[in-house]
């Protein structure tokens, strides 16, 4: 019997009270933060609020009046507001690679990692406040195309497709951004990430009929993943028939989690061993 | 219980084919400071990766708080509290955000996550800042609020990695006195520092780290024990004259280890004086080589000079 731990160098815990360690609760609290930090920047606020909208009336009032909706033979507003929707949610979710970027390459993750928690839920909360972020963001993005005269003719269901797309989309989109996030050792080099996610959508069917691009980029277009996004949300919110573009764009927004989570779970294990 | 918070046994880390860590070996008594003293890349922030256990080593094992880092990992993340070298606070939330936030992932019950957030604000002099940005405060600032969210679980060990490293005078200060309490309080510290007197202040035993060694482990006054002797500091009239007086005065040695040797400055020729007649000789045959002496100074050893005998044989 040691009498040793009575002595007064032996530390005395206050023995707060301590909650049952939830992994829910701590992936909550995570999400929280980096909610809280997006609404402290400014040019994150520019990207979910104000681009969206701006993105909207560039296309409709300067660009509309232009171009060609092609044999679709739909106004030009209710041809663009998919990819304008895409475009907006998916270069929102292209940020998350910076969050997870500048956490990894501060000292922020070797705080978090000596804390009694799963250090997962890290990579997993900038997930998840990007879908919440872009998922608004895609609301504002119709708000404004609906304010501008688009005049969906969706059911509920087709409403519920939509909204599910579009998160399958921005969760691919952050589930990538955080693997390039964790392969590049600075937060300019993360933030590069955005500018293809950004250009990419341009390369579709979405803002005009692949049909009217030289043969290389039609092609490439007809078989990049967005087109049949595109073509999927436009055929869902305008009533259209969707083909088999509604199996693509599952399919490759099955894959594109499928691949990216594994390698995310890798690299975060790897860079923090 | 046992009464050693840090025990750590032949640590090796490789990076590569770089060795980082030789074999280094630590025990920590509960409630003590030991500083962890050795220059950049000795691998002082390696060893405190391995015992946070933020890194696992290559072979060697270390206990913290009774648990062993590598299989009872999540014990002692409960037990330890760390201040990483770079910032580790969240730059865009504010002060009591931060606490906040790093109580609720300590899974502190709701009402006591608010009650020790603001304990500490008031606690580490940032009450006045609490409600603004971390990205507006200053280095010191920043630097007690990372302390601040240390000790948010009431930690018993806690691991400062170069904690003054960049501070002015007055932060260092301020930070020193608050390690002081922590330890007057029972907590245990492991704390790296590249400065003699911060460890000479803080400490209860030095162990000093070079090239992934510890080559010395101690208290700081058995280190200056060690050396042992006094320093005779020589300014020579003529610069250009150093390299041939220390030359001259090497000529004498008496089985001491201090020889004399050209400082960092490399003004001044530093050497042990382990007989009040070394003085004397020494003023001698610098006067028979024609060297004028323009300054002496005689003083007491400090960890620099200790430092320098250490490492000198690595270097």
């Amino acid at each position: 019997m040691s009498t040793t731990t009575a002595t007064a160098r032996t530390p005395q815990p206050l023995q707060p009270g301590v909650d049952r360690a939830t992994t829910g609760g701590d992936l909550g609290r995570l999400v929280a933060r980096a909610l809280r930090r997006e609404a402290r920047r400014l040019d994150a606020l520019f990207v979910n609020l104000a681009l969206p909208v701006g993105i909207m009336v560039v296309f409709v009032y300067v660009f509309g009046g232009a171009l060609t909706t092609g044999a679709s033979g739909l106004d030009y507003i209710d041809f663009v507001v998919p990819a304008v929707l895409l475009l907006s949610a998916g270069y929102g979710a292209a940020l998350t690679a910076a969050n997870v970027a500048e956490d990894m390459n501060g000292g922020m993750v070797d705080r978090l990692r000596t804390l009694p928690i799963n250090s997962w839920v890290v990579p997993a909360s900038h997930v998840i406040a990007s879908l919440v972020r872009n998922v608004v963001t895609a609301g504002l993005a119709l708000a404004a195309a609906i304010a501008l005269g688009f005049r969906p003719d969706a059911a509920v269901l087709d409403w519920a497709l939509v909204l599910a797309l579009v998160s399958g989309y921005v969760l691919a989109m952050s589930a990538i951004a955080v693997v390039w996030g964790l392969l590049v050792r600075s937060t300019q080099a993360a933030e590069a990430f955005s500018f293809i996610v950004l250009f990419l959508p341009y390369l579709s069917d979405g803002f005009v009929p692949a049909e009217t691009m030289p043969s290389l980029l039609r092609g490439f277009a007809e078989h990049q993943p967005i087109t049949p996004l595109v073509e999927t949300t436009r055929a869902l919110l305008l009533d259209q028939p969707i083909g088999n573009a509604g199996w693509l764009a599952a399919a490759w927004i099955a894959v594109a989690v499928a691949t990216s989570v594994p390698i995310a779970a890798v690299l975060f294990r790897r860079r923090t061993r | 219980m046992d009464d050693t918070a840090i025990r750590a046994r032949g640590l090796r880390k490789f990076f590569g084919t770089t060795r980082v860590l030789d074999g280094v070996d630590l025990t920590v008594p509960a409630g003590t400071l030991l500083a962890l003293l050795g220059p950049n890349g000795s691998g002082k922030t390696t060893t405190v990766r391995i015992l946070t256990t933020l890194l696992a080593a290559d072979s060697g094992s270390a206990t913290v708080a009774g648990h062993d880092v590598r299989r009872e990992s999540a014990a002692v993340r409960r037990a330890i509290g760390l201040t990483a070298q770079h910032a580790t606070v969240d730059e865009l939330l504010t002060g009591r955000e931060n606490l906040e936030l790093f109580a609720g992932l300590h899974h502190l019950r709701r009402g006591d996550v608010r009650r020790r957030a603001s304990e500490l604000l008031d606690r580490f002099d940032l009450a006045a800042a609490a409600n603004r940005p971390v990205a507006t405060y200053s280095g010191g600032m920043r630097r007690r609020l990372d302390l601040a969210a240390s000790m948010v679980a009431e930690p018993h060990v806690l691991f400062l990695d170069e904690p003054t490293t960049g501070l002015d005078p007055r932060s260092r200060a301020e930070l020193w006195s608050v390690i002081r309490e922590l330890l007057a309080e029972g907590t245990t510290i492991l704390l790296t520092t590249q400065y003699l007197d911060e460890a000479d202040q803080l400490a209860d035993r030095i162990a000093v780290i070079d090239h992934g060694r510890i080559v010395a482990d101690d208290t700081p006054d058995a280190l200056k024990g060690q050396v042992g002797s006094e320093r005779l500091v020589l300014r020579l009239a003529r610069d250009e004259d150093l390299p041939s007086a220390a030359a001259w005065l090497s000529t004498d040695g008496d089985g001491a280890d201090a020889g004399p040797h050209l400082d960092a400055d490399a003004r001044t020729i530093t050497m042990a004086i382990h007989h009040p007649d070394r003085l004397r000789r020494a003023l001698t045959q610098l006067h028979e080589a024609d060297i004028t002496v323009a300054q002496v100074e005689l003083r007491t050893p400090t960890l620099d000079d200790v430092f320098f005998e250490l490492t000198k044989a690595a270097a």
